[in-house]
């Protein structure tokens, strides 16, 4: 019996522009189920940290309760972590990136964590445009608890166990584009090419940026009357763009018919270009996008690849005017200015 | 790429590196499974099946297998396979009874074998199950070949040698011991249905015109001659300053017996550069740690020899250049020549064959270098019931090469006698099988140790150079043996990936350590090699190619660097991957042993 992951990697693995493997950015080895679609997202975020060349301690991992918030110790085992209570992930993410704004806050939550119990909280970190990352894990089932249909779930779908769900489904990435998100993406945990390219874009978004990654649930949840099998995504998969994302001062390398074409420039001169495939689709245009996933949804495809963003996007940090520095390297001088300024404060508001 | 076709036996057998590298397909992992279940004997028998001396090749083998071994491409060090080997002799319990024994019943066939090596001793042991009436001429006192007469005492001890030479005559063969056979055409006139020639390369090289050579009967001998000379009693010391020309395994054992035999300051001088020296890195370990030094780009000009007494050689002073092939001259540099004192020199520059003995009118065509034109294959002369093999077929190899070709010899052997064509040779026996035992188990021990390779233990110095006969390497404990095993990755247990159960979850591929996977869009060779998950520079391994998956991708896997620690079946949702022992014997001409309790 294994189940230990040997220490040995590939003796040639490249390394990244700040001198690490693919293998640095790894975790624990996973206890989840064998081929949960989690496991590939988890793989899709070491990628997208090696090939930006994130310094681990730099990140900060955060998550809820479900298997999909157990994956953050399997990868990036660097790099911070706090496991919240179920659904309370936004709230620690909330406080820890207004204590400090130095830091990459990835947020990794399951779709029964986000829009079951915990979706007051969900719903709050998006108005405020916490400078985050949030991958939901969408299953359309509650795996860690034996595959009970979750709100994500559609209207029809059979469980393993053979009820049917009789609601319809909160689709998050509506959800999101109503409620003023400023980045908002959807993939396939079975579709590498795109998720990574997106993980990167999200992850230099100043703002809150949601990537709702459809994750099969092999065990409970990949059966034939599922809408979130292998199976019927892959059948149904319909994608608005292919993406690139180049950082700042790489050179452009593809390039694509003029017309087709659109590309995005992020506040740190970063830039995505999107190969599109999907007419009338501006992804800098809210309604656009929210017409364009509309029609996908009559025709019963699952819509994928970035739908929206705001180049203007201004943080949580912007809009509070928060101090710089870390809150945990404020020395007294500077929490306490003294009476004088008090009294100028206190003046302020008589 | 095409899809690979795994049925070929020859795709998974090279998977096995040490194995495929085995000049005799010996099933290294295999044994060395069973050195760590502590059944040695087994283990002993595995080895005997293939390669006929387990304890002497354990301690003198030339072990090509070692750097091919995939341990070696992921860490420091291979694992110690030969060392391992000697394990399963040291500990082995009784096995003759394991062993084929020759009916009483012969089969009428009567053949000879010239020469008393390993070449010949394979072709009896595989023979003589069959019933064929064996007689193995020697011109030496007991069997072995070279193995008695050149491999010194203290590499290997002579109770081991007469043990596993016995094993073969003692399965029925009439040996000639002390007979030289002088005559190839005497030998045809006998009623023999085939002839074997397995006599060596007996001749040692010499430097006949360099001058001075002649000059001096005395103290300038040839490394062959005087080691044999060593080996049978005949020579018991040598002078004080001892030079060892050449730089060759003969040399190390040249320069090690000289200081046994009381020389007190024994120099090997080598023409060329150390990079270029043949013999293997531990024999020249071995000689540099027991005081022997060793000087390179040095080629000798004389022998400087005052009235009849040798007085030392003088060497001139050179530089390797090589060219863009890699083509090597030597070309002077121009210092001052360097004289040096010996009372003895050894002339050690290699060995050729020679054949006075064969008339050159019999129908045996001989080619190059004196050379008998063998084919190779199935190491039958022109004349179609005269064989050879060993050293005598394609010049100095080694043990295990002579007792790979005896195998083939033996083959071709019977189907000469039962009057079929010698080139319908039998496929070699595999077997695939699944280890699959449970979750996360399975029948072998998947688990990949950290350990670096470990040294065998060497006696006292101080003894060792005071006796030619006590064996300096002391071999591996149990407890040793078992954690080098340990450190064999068991690639014979293969992955094998079943295209129509994948659902393309990528979970192999996320997992594998090694990141032997990748799922992609197919492509050219050389193409496809530069973008998998890590490239796969190492051309001389193959990629794993499935068929089309649902997604128009291709699983691809380079088997390099895989560890074959099972992560990949056991993330796979759907047994698309298994992990199945492939065991590949190479076919004998007899059946040697039953393995069927493996
Ligand atoms: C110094 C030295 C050290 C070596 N060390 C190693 C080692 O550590 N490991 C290794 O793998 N290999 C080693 N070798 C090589 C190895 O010994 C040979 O490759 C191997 O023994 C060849 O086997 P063979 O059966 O072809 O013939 P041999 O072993 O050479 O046996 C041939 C036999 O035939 C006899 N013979 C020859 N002509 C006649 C005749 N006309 N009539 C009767 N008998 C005859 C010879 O006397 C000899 O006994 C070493 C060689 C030398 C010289
Ligand atoms: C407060 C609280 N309520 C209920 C639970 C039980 N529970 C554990 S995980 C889970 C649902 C997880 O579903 P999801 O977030 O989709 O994760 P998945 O396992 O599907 O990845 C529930 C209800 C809990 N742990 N805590
Ligand atoms: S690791 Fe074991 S099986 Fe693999 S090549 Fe080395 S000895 Fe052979
Ligand atoms: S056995 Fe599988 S997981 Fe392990 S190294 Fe080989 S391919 Fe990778
Ligand atoms: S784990 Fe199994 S099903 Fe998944 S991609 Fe690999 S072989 Fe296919
Ligand atoms: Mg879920």
């Amino acid at each position: 019996m294994t189940y230990i992951k040997p220490r040995f990697r590939h003796p040639e693995l490249p390394r990244n522009k700040i001198g690490y493997a693919k293998a640095d950015y790894e975790g624990a080895i996973s206890t989840l189920c064998a081929g949960c679609g989690h496991d590939s997202i988890s793989a899709g975020i070491v990628q997208a940290c090696y090939e930006l060349s994130i310094e681990p301690h730099r990140l900060a991992k955060l998550s809820g309760i479900g298997c999909s918030s157990k994956t953050p110790t399997y990868f990036l085992s660097n790099s911070h972590g706090f496991n919240a209570v179920h659904g309370r992930m936004p709230s620690i993410a909330t406080g820890a990136c207004l204590a400090n704004r130095e830091l990459i806050y990835l947020g990794v939550s399951g779709d029964g964590d986000s829009a079951s119990i915990g979706m007051g909280q969900f719903v709050h970190a998006i108005r405020r445009n916490v400078n985050m990352v949030y991958i939901v894990m969408n299953n359309g089932c509650y795996g860690l608890t034996k595959g009970q249909h979750s709100a994500t779930a559609d209207a029809g779908a059979q469980s393993k166990t053979g009820s049917t769900n009789p609601f319809p489904s909160i689709d998050l990435v509506g959800l999101a584009l109503e409620l003023g998100a400023t980045f908002v993406g959807r993939s396939f945990s079975g579709d590498k090419k795109q998720l990574v390219p997106l993980i990167k874009a999200a992850m230099s978004h100043p703002g809150f940026a949601l990537l709702d990654v459809i994750s099969p649930c092999v065990t409970f949840n990949n059966q034939p009357q599922s809408t979130k099998s292998y199976d019927y995504v892959r059948a149904h998969l319909e994608a608005t763009a292919t993406i690139d994302f180049v950082p700042h001062r790489e050179e452009i390398t593809v390039s694509y018919q003029p017309g087709h074409s659109a590309s995005v420039e992020l506040h740190d001169g970063s830039v995505i270009q999107l190969h599109k495939l999907a007419p009338h689709w501006d992804p800098t245009d809210r309604n656009s996008a929210v017409t364009r996933l509309l029609e996908s949804k009559m025709k019963g495809e699952v819509l994928t690849g970035l739908l929206y963003i705001d180049p203007e996007s201004q943080g949580l940090h912007e809009l509070e005017q928060t101090v710089e520095q870390p809150l945990n390297t404020l020395k007294e001088e500077d929490l306490n200015p003294g009476a004088e300024v008090l009294e100028e404060i206190n003046n302020s508001f008589r | 790429m095409k899809p690979t076709n795994i049925k070929d036996p020859e795709y998974f057998h090279k998977v096995v590196d040490c194995q495929y590298a085995c000049p005799a397909h010996t099933p290294v992992p295999e044994y060395i499974r069973l050195i760590a279940a502590e059944r040695y004997t087994e283990a002993y028998m595995v080895n005997w099946e293939s390669n006929v001396f387990p304890g002497i090749l354990g301690r003198t083998c030339d072990r090509p297998c070692e750097p091919a071994c995939r341990r070696g491409r992921i860490e420091e060090e291979p694992v110690a396979i030969c060392r391992l080997k000697r394990v399963a002799a040291d500990n082995k319990g009784e096995v003759q009874r394991l062993m084929p024994a020759a009916p009483k019943q012969k089969n009428g066939k009567k053949i000879a074998l010239i020469g008393g090596g390993p070449a010949s001793l394979t072709v009896a042991r595989d023979l003589a199950p069959l019933g064929y009436e064996i007689h193995l001429y020697d011109d030496q006192k007991a069997g072995g070949g070279m193995m008695r007469s050149q491999i010194p005492a203290f590499r290997l001890p002579e109770s081991v040698l007469d043990e596993e030479v016995n094993y073969v005559l003692d399965m029925g063969v009439d040996a000639h011991f002390n007979t030289y056979v002088s005559s190839m055409k005497d030998l045809l006139e006998k009623d023999y249905d085939a002839i074997f020639v397995g006599t060596g390369a007996p001749r040692g090289g010499d430097l006949p015109k360099l001058p001075g050579r002649w000059d001096t009967k005395e103290n300038i001998h040839l490394g062959i001659e005087w080691l044999a000379s060593v080996a049978f009693g005949h020579t018991t010391r040598i002078g004080k300053k001892v030079l060892v020309l050449g730089g060759g395994n003969t040399a190390m054992d040249c320069c090690r017996t000289a200081l046994r035999l009381g020389a007190g300051q024994v120099t090997v001088v080598v023409r060329s550069p150390f990079r270029d020296m043949k013999a293997s890195p531990w024999e020249i370990e071995d000689a540099q740690r027991e005081g022997v030094t060793i000087l390179n780009n040095m080629p000798p000009k004389k022998f400087v020899v005052e009235n009849g007494k040798l007085k030392g050689v003088l060497f001139e002073k050179v530089a390797a250049i090589y060219d863009e092939k890699g083509k090597r001259t030597l070309i002077p540099t121009g210092e001052p020549d360097v004289f040096m004192e010996a009372d003895d020199v050894l002339v050690a520059i290699g060995q050729d064959n020679a054949f006075p003995w064969i008339e050159r009118d019999l129908g045996i065509k001989f080619g190059n270098w004196d050379l008998p034109v063998v084919d190779k294959t199935t190491f039958q002369s022109t004349l179609d019931r005269v064989f050879f093999g060993g050293d005598a077929a394609f010049g100095p190899k080694n043990i295990i090469t002579a007792v790979a070709h005896g195998h083939q010899a033996a083959i071709s052997i019977d189907l000469f006698c039962r009057g079929e064509s010698v080139y319908n040779r039998p496929a070699p026996m595999t077997n695939l099988v699944s280890q699959k035992m449970g979750i996360h188990e399975w029948a072998y021990d998947s688990l990949v140790v950290n350990d670096a390779r470990y040294l065998v233990p060497h006696v006292e110095k101080q003894l060792a150079l005071q006796d030619r006969t006590l064996e300096v390497e002391l071999g591996f404990d149990q407890p040793t043996g078992f954690k080098e095993a340990q450190r064999c990755l068991n690639c014979d247990i293969q992955t094998v990936f079943n295209t129509s159960r994948c659902i393309e979850c990528d979970a192999c591929m996320d997992i594998c350590p090694t990141s032997c996977i990748t799922f992609t869009l197919n492509g050219e060779e050389d193409e496809l090699r530069q973008r998998l998950s890590a490239p796969a520079h190492n051309t001389s391994q193959d990629l794993y190619v499935s068929e089309g998956l649902p997604t128009g991708r291709v699983m691809i896997k380079d088997e390099d660097v895989c560890l074959h620690c099972g992560l990949c079946a056991e993330r796979c949702p759907t047994a698309a991957w298994d992990m199945q022992k492939y065991l590949y014997q190479v076919t004998k001409a007899a059946p040697i042993w039953n393995n069927s309790m493996l």
